[in-house]
């Protein structure tokens, strides 16, 4: 049985596995109607986060302004229906295609940056994109932000958390089985020489530069994806949406998750989207045992959660 | 000219609490490769306990002083009982336990204070001084004077006493400084403990200003960082500079551009910046070991 298991979990596609059976399981569990609807909100965050950790997790390449992305594309399913005329199954699209053009333009001056430059740099892009949807009220609504349409497919209205729910698994099983695929291509290990050392990865002949670029784009396209799946489910968007403290989430997401491992960007965003809501009960300490749980998280399993309990498991003895 | 002066004022001020939170980041990186995002609740814990027991009808010079000694106190069990724990994690987990600290700290803050906004009165009145047709408050002078005095303090501690100079050692060369005796984890403790200090300080000087409540923390550790990574991460020097700067630009952009726009412009000038010189300011050159 153990060695089942351990070939399954050796398996490149356990992952994608586990995220499948997971959502097709979890409505025959599930209580009630919120229990789908917190769980909606951890497929689209993992799905930001799954981007998110193809950037920092493969490509070693930090960024504090994915909300930045996040945001364009819960903007574009916002704004182009109500003042564009462009349909939000038009818009969605255009809204990640946008993203993924910014994350172009920007990426390269910006990825030339290292470590903890690199992180000022995509922070500072960040709070830029997210000040125009709080200064641009004519458009966006101004801090207040605007109500979402509907998205209307060929007549057919998706609206509710099960239908939702069914549209944000299904991408993330998609999201993720993309990103195995990419890890497991040669891109996907340039990006891995590229975490490793780039002046090693240089010599091998890695177009280091046009990587990262790739990683960078990429994620932004996961990210703005998941922005305008929210906004569609929300029916709401706001600045907060694009805010400074969800790029933090994102990235505490990924890095609690494990960086590096595609479930562990579905257990990060689940940890992180859970806890608040089970920690209400706490009312007023609810920060204080958020903060701490991190922390204690961090400590003890400090490659993140996934791979964490992965390397306590193959330690002990069959 | 006076309103060439009025933006000059207030953007030393900001920039000098600024520049009092990027030393703070400094000084635990130099010595830990610790970015601590929990900076900025140094500088709420300084105002916020300094007005409760004011509050309380403690005198200010005794309530600020026991300010200090509550972020130091506080700054010395973050490095004991969250840093010093995951010693050998990366900087990214290391960064995710400052994250959850600052989260934590707030939480406290918010438990045992309130979430109000709160003020100090002004330390040497609310008059303000015309200096060439612009007005500058005295308090604003106590913050900019505070923050030299810090700083000048802190220059001779690095440089005269003996625990200064094993911060600067630690800093240089981390194996180096130990290979010569140097108890490099009660630097970095030290280190914490006269961030906090720092942290605190500033807080206390700039709370008559600009009010304070449980959650400032989190936009002046941003900016405390923006500063510190513009003037060159490690460098007091450039922490300083990128500071000021940073007040300066929000200020003059606010003034002569435009009041929502202000953060963007800073930040667009941190950008041209970092895109000339990817080190910072005042940054060295790394040289990566393959």
């Amino acid at each position: 049985m153990r060695g089942t298991i351990a070939r399954l979990a050796r398996n490149r596609y356990a992952a994608f596995m586990a995220i499948a059976a997971a959502v097709l399981l979890l409505p025959l569990v599930a209580p009630s109607l919120f229990y789908l609807r917190i769980a909606t909100l951890v497929f689209i965050f993992a799905l930001a986060v799954l981007g998110l950790n193809l950037l920092m997790g493969f490509a070693g390449q930090v960024s504090l302004g994915h909300a930045g992305f996040f945001g364009i594309g819960a903007y574009a399913v916002a704004v182009g229906p109500a003042h564009l005329g462009v349909p939000a199954w038009a818009a969605l699209p255009l809204g990640a295609a946008l993203a993924g053009l910014l994350a172009f333009v920007v990426g390269r001056p910006i990825l030339r940056l290292k470590g903890h430059y690199l992180a000022v740099a995509t922070l500072g892009m960040g709070l830029l994109i997210g000040m125009v949807f709080t200064n641009e009220a004519r458009w966006t609504g101004g801090p207040d932000g605007m109500p979402v349409a509907r998205l209307v497919l060929l007549g057919w209205t998706a609206r509710g958390t099960q239908t939702w729910y069914w549209i944000s698994g299904a991408t993330l099983a998609l999201g993720a089985l993309i990103a195995i695929n990419l890890i497991d291509s040669p891109t996907g290990r340039a990006f891995r020489a590229i975490h490793d050392s780039e002046i090693a990865a240089t010599v091998l002949g890695v177009d280091v530069a046009r990587y990262k670029l790739i990683a960078f784009v990429l994620s932004a396209v996961y990210a703005a994806v998941a922005g305008a799946y929210l906004a569609l489910f929300d029916g709401l968007v706001t600045p907060a949406t694009a805010g400074f403290l969800r790029s933090i989430e994102f990235v505490a997401m990924a890095v609690m998750g494990g960086l590096g491992s595609i479930l562990g960007s579905v257990v990060g965003a689940a940890l992180l989207t859970v806890l608040p809501q089970l920690l209400t009960v706490f009312h007023d300490y609810e920060q204080i045992a958020l903060g701490t749980i991190m922390i204690v998280f961090m400590i003890f399993l400090r490659a993140g959660i996934v791979p964490g309990l992965a390397a306590l498991i193959e330690r002990k003895p069959p | 000219m006076p309103e060439f002066l009025q933006f000059m004022f207030s953007g030393l001020t900001v920039g000098a609490i600024y520049a009092l939170v990027a030393v703070g980041f400094t000084l635990i990186y130099s010595s830990s490769d610790v970015i601590n995002f929990a900076q900025g609740e140094f500088v709420m814990i300084g105002g916020m306990v300094t007005y409760v027991l004011a509050a309380a009808g403690v005198s200010l010079p005794i309530a600020a002083l026991l300010a200090i000694v509550v972020a130091v106190a506080v700054g010395l069990l973050l490095h004991r009982l969250a840093i010093e724990p995951a010693r050998d994690a990366s900087a990214v987990t290391l960064i995710i336990i400052t994250i959850g600290a600052s989260i934590l700290l707030r939480g406290v803050a918010g438990v045992a204070f309130d979430k109000n906004f709160h003020s100090l009165p002004p330390f040497l009145g609310a008059e303000p001084w015309h200096v060439g047709g612009a007005a500058i408050l005295p308090q604003s002078v106590i913050v900019l004077a505070g923050a030299g005095i810090i700083v000048l303090l802190l220059w001779l501690f690095m440089n005269r006493a003996l625990y200064g100079k094993a911060m600067l050692a630690t800093a240089a060369n981390r194996v180096a400084a130990r290979l010569v005796g140097i108890d490099t984890s009660r630097v970095v403790m030290l280190s914490f403990a006269v961030s906090a200090a720092i942290g605190a300080v500033g807080g206390i000087l700039v709370t008559p200003i600009v009010l304070t409540s449980y959650d400032v923390g989190t936009l002046l550790a941003l900016k405390g960082f923006a500063a510190a990574m513009l003037g060159g991460i490690g460098n007091p020097v450039g922490a300083i500079a990128g500071g000021l700067l940073v007040g300066l630009l929000e200020a003059f952009g606010a003034g002569y551009l435009s009041s929502s726009y202000k953060d963007a412009i800073a930040f667009l000038v941190i950008l041209a910046v970092l895109f000339a010189m990817p080190q910072g300011l005042f940054g060295r050159n790394t040289i990566e070991r393959v």
